[in-house]
């Protein structure tokens, strides 16, 4: 069976987290609990406390973790880099949904926020996920452009205004990983299963109308796992920061599939 | 532990090449179902009296009999492509898989050869 609950050495509940208490005089104070592990302690994972003075914070979920990383507990681990959600490094499960840190408001959060790594991956440390696999997917997919004809040699490949805009939804995604790590079926199977993000890259290859290698990329898809593990389930279109629609790619491609056979 | 490169793994066996037709069929048996199964259910509804001898009077008739006939292995079909895929989500070890998957495909066509028996036997075998 697959694994539906965590190992008994990746568990968090029993295990006592540390409680970094607000300075006094804090007027508006919200309480983050932060999912930290250490591989080299030897220790489960935990859950700790970090209550923050919102009046000395900036805006955004990442403010408050760089905040709690300059002054309260410099060994919190966490990747990020553009903070403006271009870049997709910061992206973890806050509030129970998969995000970038950066472009999640503080104030949108109800209660104390829970902040943990992308669900079902396994951790490096703290918030930082081991994406290999992830990025092995897109590899996979032959992210790029496949050609026989050759590029004329005074221009670039032209493509009309129309087709553009079929890739222009697709191409702008980050690869940030909130969709995939959402989606179920991929948690089940991401052995076997590619999983939305590099479903959607491929999408945007597939209908690029300057590639000449649809073919072979739907039959490297076309597969029961690799393509048909999606049960449109539609939690990576939820999840998306960038506002993308890889359920819907999933299902042009699926209907790709079918068209060819008609 | 393997040293297989990532990207090795992800390609793994490579694509089985099928995967479109399991989808169409899906797709293709929930729509015959729809009709299939408003019928069964106002066609059941309208019968004069559900005992014995009125599901067998009701299986008698012509009509019913060829609705059913048809029912059943639509049913049993769709059945098992969903209740397969079920099992390919969860059950991971190879063995197990294989074994369930097979006893699911005798499950299936043995309930809906048993169904289509039944019914053709209630409607050319006379009364009961």
């Amino acid at each position: 069976m697959v694994a539906l609950t965590l190992p008994e050495n990746s568990r968090y509940k029993d295990m006592p987290g540390r409680v970094h208490k607000a300075p006094a005089g804090a007027r508006r104070v919200k309480t983050f609990r932060i999912y930290r592990f250490d591989p080299s302690s030897g220790e489960r994972p935990r859950l700790d406390t970090f209550e923050i003075d919102l009046d000395a914070c900036g805006p955004m979920v990442l403010d408050a973790l760089l905040k709690i990383k300059n002054e309260v507990d410099s060994t919190l681990t966490f990747r990020r880099s553009c903070r403006e959600g271009i870049c997709g490094s910061c992206a973890m499960n806050i509030d129970g949904k998969n995000g970038l840190a950066c472009t999640t408001a503080i104030g949108d959060c109800k209660g104390d926020v829970g902040i943990f790594p992308l669900p079902h991956m396994p951790v490096i440390k703290d918030l930082i996920p081991d994406l290999t696999n992830f990025y092995a997917q897109y590899a996979s997919v032959k992210p790029w452009l496949q050609t026989r004809t050759p590029a004329p040699p005074d221009r670039e490949r032209l493509q009309s205004k129309e087709d553009q805009e079929k890739i222009d939804g697709p191409s702008a995604c980050i690869l940030c990983a909130c969709c995939s790590t959402s989606c179920p079926s991929y948690w089940w199977n991401s052995d076997r299963y590619l999983g939305p993000a590099a479903l959607l890259a491929s999408y945007r290859w597939i209908v690029d109308s300057r590639d000449e290698a649809t073919g072979e990329r739907l039959d490297m898809l076309e597969d029961p796992f690799r393509l048909y593990r999606c049960h449109t389930i539609m939690n990576c279109t939820e999840a998306c920061p960038k506002d993308l629609n890889p359920a819907r790619a999933i299902a042009d491609i699926k209907r790709l599939m079918v068209e060819r056979r008609h | 532990m393997s040293l297989k490169s990532p990207l090795g793994r992800v390609l793994g066996l490579g694509s089985a090449k099928e995967g479109a037709a399991h989808w169409w069929s899906t797709r293709l048996a929930a729509v015959a179902l729809v009709p299939l199964l408003v019928w069964l259910v106002l066609a059941l509804l309208m019968a004069p009296s559900l005992d014995y001898a009125g599901l067998h009077a009701f299986v008698r008739a012509p009509l019913n009999a060829l609705g059913l006939v048809l029912l059943l292995p639509v049913a049993a079909y769709h059945s098992l492509l969903g209740v397969r895929e079920v099992v390919e989500d969860y059950v991971h070890a190879k063995g197990t898989k294989v074994l369930v998957l097979v006893l699911l495909d005798f499950a299936h066509v043995g309930a809906a050869v048993a169904g289509l028996y039944a019914v053709l036997r209630v409607s050319f075998g006379g009364s009961p």
